[in-house]
């Protein structure tokens, strides 16, 4: 065994933690049982920071950084649920549900939602920006799932599995800023795409946006536990 | 090429135009060619040929006094004529050795003598697209020096001393950046020309890309050296086509002098340089969007750390600088980095060129040294506001930036002063607005726009910048409450903190610093239902017990 593993020592919430340089701050704190709150991020899948949910406060600096992608250094004190950060959180999934249409007792996914699940856990009592109300379009054509675009929330975890894992990459994003839609090909229906039907997308899919058709009512848990698993076999290999 | 080949090119082609016993230069910027300048020099050279007068009729770039367009300076009298059409030229070719014509004089001394030119020095005096004016002018001196008598150390040690920190609006040390870049090991590094420039009226990139493109070139070779890049790219919005078409030529013409390629000036050096058009995003001018963009990806921010400088173009260290930022390294190469230090303000070195637009007089392009004071700017060199109208705002930074009071007017222009009272050095766009203009349609106005460009990768800034469009037009239409104005607040703090990039974290801006000065503006909407300026087109009817409300 060789001697030059790089041990970082930082502070995450007032505890003393020691990390392998190149770790995220995420990684780390995830080690240590300390919770942080994640939508975009998924073990298994590359990281792109764009939900901001996991940012945490560094002692030093003003700048906020995002956990999943921040990498750990010697000395860092690291701040994670400070009165800035919940009320920026809070802030943040109130824009998220206020977005779209996210109508939870009409969703299959209630109960097993992601997005539902940070709104109770981050104690979001109300909305109080204006809903916006858009009139989406639902994507019906494939033979075995759905997409509602009105129940998505960007975070390109579907976009991320079918090019990373998959390596069909039949998801992309098209638009910019609010108009921005998650399609399959170039825009093709779902069901005339170059679709493998694996359906890693559907199960990595934080909230009801897609969905497996032989569901009903609220009865779709999901499973993107299998990621890293099956990324660890993949290099075993 | 050797310095004596250089300096060959350069005699010949100065002796080439002493020829002539006057130059006339026509302007043919985009502003100029908009209003036929082409026809005017057409117009001109005959003229002169059919009056046998000796003088050469010249295609240059931007004179900088846009609003008194098409421009035709005589020299070497210095005459300057405003307004020119092509029935105008009969009237010039005769006056050519006598009296100069009266009625189309353009006699602003004022607006010309408080300016420095260093970036802009050739423009108005060179053809952007021949590389021996540019020659002659002392274009590549800088370069040759630095390859055959610098050290890429000693180049930085220069750019360093110089205090240059980056034009593009972030205003980071330029040396430091380039000796990070330096640093970095990799065999294979890259250095890209941002001109990417969206800012709503800002047209400073697109000037000196039009008017003096080699110069941009010879920083971005220069910067190449000294980094250790073998590869660049200048990135240009599509937006552009003049600039797009004179960069091209210059590349092409460069080539054919051996001034880019393998081997330059018989060293090992090697550097070449492509084109990469811009697709119309604002965003793309982030420069890892930008990147992104050049790798024929979605252009979209990433998270920094890592930066560019470190891993950048294809995981590559990368050198990313503005189009004006290059524009300044030659003659900071040619005149030390001292003479440069010490113009400007004590952590703002050199000059700054800013786009006067708006409600001013003379709406152009100026370069002045950095520490002016605002006044100075918009009242000396812009002439003003006109049509007895009252001076209101000026917007520094375009969606970035802020809008800032009359009692600003006395501000000396740096990036920390202006950071400091809420706005932005941003590229340099200064957009002045009178009494006419309602501050919180402005605030609407860039907030739109930054809606729309908004890349949508995070969450704060799409559905942020959305959800303030949304209740600025409430305001603007009557509807707003001033619990609406405090919701704006929190969400301006939101997005202004947690956001990936610039963009985002800049957004709020615009709405934060028009609260900050005109909030009676804002409580005047909510409150009595009445547009201050008579702009915002409000349906409601006042109410009928007005109250008096403070701000």
């Amino acid at each position: 065994m060789t001697a030059s593993v790089d041990v970082k020592t930082l502070v995450i919430d007032e505890h003393q933690v020691s990390a392998r340089a190149g770790q995220t701050i995420l990684e780390v704190a995830r080690e240590h049982n300390i919770d942080i709150p994640t939508l975009c991020h998924l073990d298994g899948l590359g990281d792109v920071g764009a939900c901001r949910l996991c940012l945490v406060e560094i002692k030093g600096s003003n700048k906020l950084l995002p956990a999943c992608v921040a990498t750990v250094e010697e000395g860092m004190e690291v701040s994670t649920a400070t009165e800035r950060l919940k009320k920026h959180r809070r802030t943040i999934l109130e824009l998220l549900f206020a977005e779209r249409n996210h109508i939870c007792a009409v969703c299959v996914s209630n109960g097993h939602c992601e997005l539902q699940a940070l709104g109770q856990s981050q104690g979001l009592t109300h909305v109080r920006v204006p809903y916006r109300n858009p009139e989406l379009p639902v994507d019906a054509s494939h033979e075995r799932f759905t997409l509602d675009q009105n129940r998505c929330i960007l975070c390109t975890r579907c976009v991320r599995v079918c090019a990373e894992v998959e390596g069909a990459h039949i998801w992309d994003v098209k638009g910019r800023g609010i108009d921005s839609m998650v399609i399959t090909d170039l825009n093709q229906p779902w069901g005339e795409s170059a679709c493998t039907r694996c359906g890693k997308c559907v199960q990595v899919c934080p909230t009801g946006a897609l969905f497996d058709k032989t569901k009903v009512g609220s009865d779709h848990p999901k499973y993107p536990d299998f990621l890293p698993y099956l990324n660890l076999m993949r290099e075993a290999r | 090429m050797t310095l004596e080949e250089l300096d060959q090119i350069a005699e010949s082609t100065r002796a080439e135009y002493a020829k002539y016993d006057h130059e006339i230069n026509v302007c043919m910027g985009t502003g100029c060619l908009s209003q036929h300048s082409d026809q005017v020099k057409d117009a001109l050279a005959k003229a002169v040929a059919a009056q046998g007068k000796n003088a050469f009729v010249r295609r240059t770039g931007c004179m900088g006094l846009c609003a008194a367009g098409p421009l035709v300076l005589v020299d070497p009298e210095e005459v300057l004529y405003q307004n020119c059409t092509p029935a105008n030229a009969e009237a010039i070719a005769k006056s050519l050795g006598g009296e100069p014509v009266k009625e189309l004089q353009c006699d602003l001394r004022e607006h010309f003598d408080q300016q420095v030119h260093v970036v802009l020095e050739n423009s108005g005096h060179i053809d952007p697209e021949k590389i021996d004016d540019y020659i002659a002018r002392d274009g590549y001196q800088a370069l040759v020096k630095v390859l055959t008598e610098m050290t890429p150390n000693d180049v930085i040690q220069q750019i360093t001393a110089s205090g240059l920190r980056g034009r593009g609006g972030g205003g980071y040390p330029t040396g430091l950046k380039w000796g990070t870049v330096a640093k970095a090991s990799g065999d294979l590094k890259y250095v890209i020309c941002n001109g990417d420039e969206g800012d709503p009226g800002a047209f400073m990139d697109r000037s000196v890309l039009e008017s003096d493109p080699q110069r941009v070139l010879e920083g971005m070779s220069i910067a190449a050296y000294a980094v250790g890049a073998s590869k660049g790219f200048v990135y240009v919005r599509a937006e552009y086509p003049l600039a797009v078409a004179r960069l091209t030529n210059c590349l092409r013409d460069a080539r054919r002098r051996g001034l880019l390629g393998n081997n330059i000036c018989n060293t090992p050096f090697a550097f070449d340089v492509e084109i990469r058009l811009g697709a119309g995003a604002f965003v793309c001018g982030e420069e890892t969007a930008l990147i992104a963009s050049i790798e024929g990806k979605r252009g979209q921010p990433k998270p920094r750390p890592p930066y560019p400088a470190v891993s950048g173009l294809w995981g590559r260290p990368t050198l990313i600088n503005n189009v004006e930022t290059f524009a300044n390294i030659a003659p900071i190469i040619r005149k030390g980095g001292s003479w440069f230090a010490a113009m400007g303000s004590e952590r703002s070195k050199g000059t700054k060129v800013f786009a006067l637009t708006g409600k001013i007089k003379n709406t152009g392009l100026v370069e002045v040294p950095m520490g002016i004071s605002l006044r100075k700017i918009i009242e000396g060199i812009g002439g003003g506001v006109p049509d007895g109208h009252t001076f209101k705002a000026v917007q520094t930074g375009g969606p970035s930036g802020g809008c800032l009071p009359a009692e600003m007017l006395d501000l000396g222009v740096s990036y920390d002063a202006l950071l400091k009272v809420g706005a932005m050095m941003g590229s340099g766009g200064m957009i002045v607005m009178d009494d006419t203009s309602c501050m919180v349609n402005v605030a609407r106005f860039f907030m739109e726009f930054c809606m729309t460009e908004s890349c949508g990768k995070c969450i704060p800034c799409r559905a942020g910048t959305a959800q303030m469009h949304t209740l600025l037009t409430r305001f603007c239409e009557g509807s707003g409450t001033m619990e609406d104005l405090d919701l704006l607040v929190e969400l301006c703090a939101t997005v202004k903190e947690t956001s990936l990039c610039g963009l985002g974290m800049t957004a709020p801006n615009p709405v934060l610093s028009t609260l900050k000065y005109f909030k009676h503006e804002y409580i005047e909407h909510i409150v009595n239902k009445r547009c201050p300026a008579g702009v915002c087109n409000i349906k409601a009817p006042a109410p009928q017990n007005l109250q008096e409300v403070s701000a």
